[in-house]
């Protein structure tokens, strides 16, 4: 059987726009993922701790205040030097186009933008989060 | 009626005319029942005879249709769906009671609404270049938006404000930043209205003293501070201090306006953010006036009379896309106000009554694909706002679900209100729309809904507990999920996203707002903490942490701290010791 997948939705920031962050934990949790999320106004050194404690597989950063450049890369350092790099990484809010291969570069693995749809996030974390849970157990 | 309202404001009212013109008389606009039976059995034999074959022929595309919120419509309304509808009673004209067809007695052959484009990104110097370019472009209002570092009561070089600073409006952190932000802008002539609310009072009390440093009269300025907690902590959850300890701040920016602002609007109750995190339309006005109560009850304990702050509390509602909905919607806001505070807390004077609003088109409707397409949406929000009598309007750009807009973007989102009003007729009558079967039908469903939802909430003690509880979070975050699984399902539909998705997306080009913003804070910053008397600085800071641990009137001891040019993240730092912090309940 296979063990169930666990994502830390996480709010890094300033941010407090939570409608799109707490539609996608749900949807996860119905798609039979084991969710967590960080609630708001998390700096990058608390998501990190976060997701060592609850040996999560994926995380989901959202933000749309316009700080992801600062933001999201201090988030994947600080899990590289916790040898959490394989943890899948993703992030969703407003992002311009421009940004996305920054992010990639630093780490990211998809950038969900406005308009994505729960199943497409869903779909890509099952595909993806799951070789790591196989590798583990 | 006319006496009794030239004898509670003591302002001469033009005598109405005793003789009712004929053609009023001549148009009944209550159906008396014969009528409405008589209707009633001409479409019982229509659905029979006309509808049946003609829905077996060529059944209708849907099983249900519904409006944006949910609420089933039918395929016809006639006067038999208005049964007990009363026009005097329901409707009444306009600038009097119960106001459901506006406030003011002309509506925009008087006066048109305010233009007032929310704006503001980068430094001072920026957003006052852009305040300036939309004034010249034909904007009647200001409106500033600040960063998230200050609307969190952080100072742009706090190290939280990393990477923040500038992004989603202007950075303020003193004194000396709102005076560059307002350079050139003569405050008895202009109106601002600003969206800050935890640290409203910080902020507005910088305001007042650039006024005063103008030589401005605080009797004649006039603005708003959106200055609305309550739906932080549903919605915006821009959020510093814990519930009660923000409601005294709002309490005493409301009696210090009372005072000292006669022609200022201290509070701009919103259902804008409640929208926007996902509720129906129905949520929306029943969070926002149910929050209203409570805001009066607060500041009633504090010993004002209702009749001495309400004229000046103001509101602020979303327009999204369904058109109806929303004017429904307005229309039942201003009709449950005008009940709830004359018979809740039995207001005398009329302004007491009138729900007087601001509206913003809906910016979760945007899409990121075909952006142009926006540019339609926000037309159709804006009529939906206009047809709905607002007092004053910002519509959004096209770019903003990728950005803050560009100049060009702006100013096409400002045209777009210009051509509602000078081109298309709708500002020629008040309420054009009123009367309309469907309209009607819809406005009465939209009351009735609303004092439902001010049941449930009283029933659990008020909003406050209601919040802590997580009562209106829930029903919006409930609301919000159902929307997405419509969407997922294409059972409600958005062109270019979920239909009509485009092959390629052509760019547009985007505002990007660099680091220049933080660099220049943070040189200003350290200037200014070493250029000002900084005893001053410390004795200021000492008065607000005494006074805040009383319960005085804190707006003395903020200006004070003002004009000591302490800045925003100091007096916040101040009252996070005194008051403490707020962290909302886990979400499961």
């Amino acid at each position: 059987m296979d063990k169930r997948i666990r994502v830390l939705v996480a709010k890094p920031g300033l941010d407090g726009h939570d409608r799109g962050a707490k539609i996608v934990a749900r949807a996860l949790r119905d798609a039979g993922m084991e969710v967590i999320y960080t609630g708001l106004r998390q700096t990058p050194e608390q998501i990190a701790v976060a997701a060592l404690q609850e040996d999560v597989d994926a995380i989901g950063i959202s933000i749309l205040s316009g700080a992801h450049n600062t933001i999201v890369p201090r988030i994947c350092e600080l899990l590289r030097r916790q040898q959490m790099d394989d943890v899948l990484v993703i992030v969703g809010g407003i992002i311009p186009n421009e940004d996305i291969p920054g992010l990639k570069q630093a780490g990211v693995a998809e950038v969900f933008q406005p308009g994505a749809s729960t199943q497409e996030i869903v779909r890509f974390i099952r595909e993806r989060a799951q070789q790591r849970v196989r590798e583990e157990g | 009626m006319n006496t009794s309202r030239r004898a509670v404001t003591g302002i001469e009212v033009e005598p109405v005319a005793a003789e009712v013109p004929a053609s009023k008389k001549a148009h009944p606009s209550t159906p008396p029942e014969n009528e409405r039976s008589r209707t009633a059995a001409v479409e019982a034999r229509w659905q029979k005879e006309t509808l049946a074959p003609a829905l077996s022929r060529s059944p209708e595309r849907q099983e249900t249709f519904t409006t944006l919120s949910g609420v089933p419509i039918h395929r016809l309304y006639t006067s038999a769906d208005l049964a007990g509808f009363d026009y005097d009673r329901d409707l009444a004209p306009p600038g009097q009671f119960p106001y459901t067809r506006g406030i003011h007695e002309t509506m925009y052959r008087g006066k048109l609404w305010t233009m007032r484009q929310f704006s503001g990104y980068g430094t001072p110097e920026d957003t006052n270049r852009r305040l300036h370019y939309l004034l010249a472009q034909g904007q009647t209002g200001l409106s500033i938006a600040f960063d998230l570092p200050t609307l969190m009561g952080y100072d742009s070089d706090h190290p939280i404000a990393e990477g923040e600073v500038g992004k989603c409006g202007v950075a303020i952190s003193s004194l000396a930043d709102m005076e560059a932000l307002l350079a050139g802008l003569p405050l008895e002539k202009v109106t601002a209205s600003m969206t800050i609310n935890s640290p409203a009072a910080m902020i507005w009390a910088m305001y007042l003293v650039v006024a005063e440093k103008q030589g401005a009269d605080w009797k004649k300025i006039s603005g708003t501070t959106q200055n609305d907690i309550l739906k932080e902590y549903i919605a915006q959850k821009e959020y510093i201090f814990p519930p009660v300890p923000s409601m005294r701040l709002v309490v005493d920016t409301i009696t210090f306006a009372a005072r000292e602002l006669p022609r200022w609007n201290p509070i701009s109750i919103s259902g804008y953010h409640i929208r926007e995190a996902g509720s129906t339309a129905v949520q929306e006005l029943a969070f926002t006036l149910r929050d209203a109560i409570e805001y009066v009850e607060w500041v009633k304990r504090a010993g004002m009379s209702v009749d001495e702050f309400a004229p000046r509390l103001s509101f602020f509602f979303n327009a999204h896309n369904d058109l109806f909905e929303e004017i429904a919607k307005y229309r039942a806001a201003r009709k449950v106000w005008a009940h709830v505070m004359r018979e809740r807390f039995e207001a005398r004077n009329p302004r007491s009554s009138m729900c007087r609003f601001h509206t913003q088109t809906a910016g979760c409707s945007l899409t990121a694909q075909q952006p142009y397409n926006n540019v339609v949406r926000t037309t159709i929000q804006a009529l939906a706002a206009v047809l709905g009598g607002t007092q004053s309007l910002h519509t959004n750009s096209l770019d903003e679900a990728w950005a803050l807009p560009t100049e060009q973007a702006a100013t096409l989102a400002l045209r777009t209100q210009q051509v509602i009003a000078h081109e298309s007729g709708v500002i020629n009558t008040a309420d054009p729309l009123g009367g309309s079967y469907f309209l009607e039908a819809l406005t009465l469903e939209t009351e009735r809904a609303c004092y439902e939802y001010f049941d449930k909430i009283d029933a659990l003690g008020g909003m406050v507990p209601a919040i802590e509880k997580g009562f209106p979070q829930k029903e919006i975050h409930d609301a919000a999920y159902t929307y997405q699984r419509q969407l997922e399902r294409k059972e409600k539909l958005i062109v270019g996203v979920n239909t009509l998705v485009g092959e390629e997306e052509r760019p547009i080009e985007i505002l990007v707002i660099d680091e220049n913003a933080a660099r220049r804070q943070h040189q200003h910053l350290a200037t200014l903490r070493q250029s000002r008397d900084n005893a001053r600085v410390q004795s200021s800071l000492e008065a607000l942490g005494s006074a805040a641990a009383t319960d005085t009137n804190l707006m003395p001891y903020l200006l004070e701290c003002v004009r000591a040019y302490v800045t925003l993240g100091e007096m916040c730092d101040v009252l996070r010791r005194v008051f403490g912090t707020y962290e909302e309940p886990a979400f499961r």
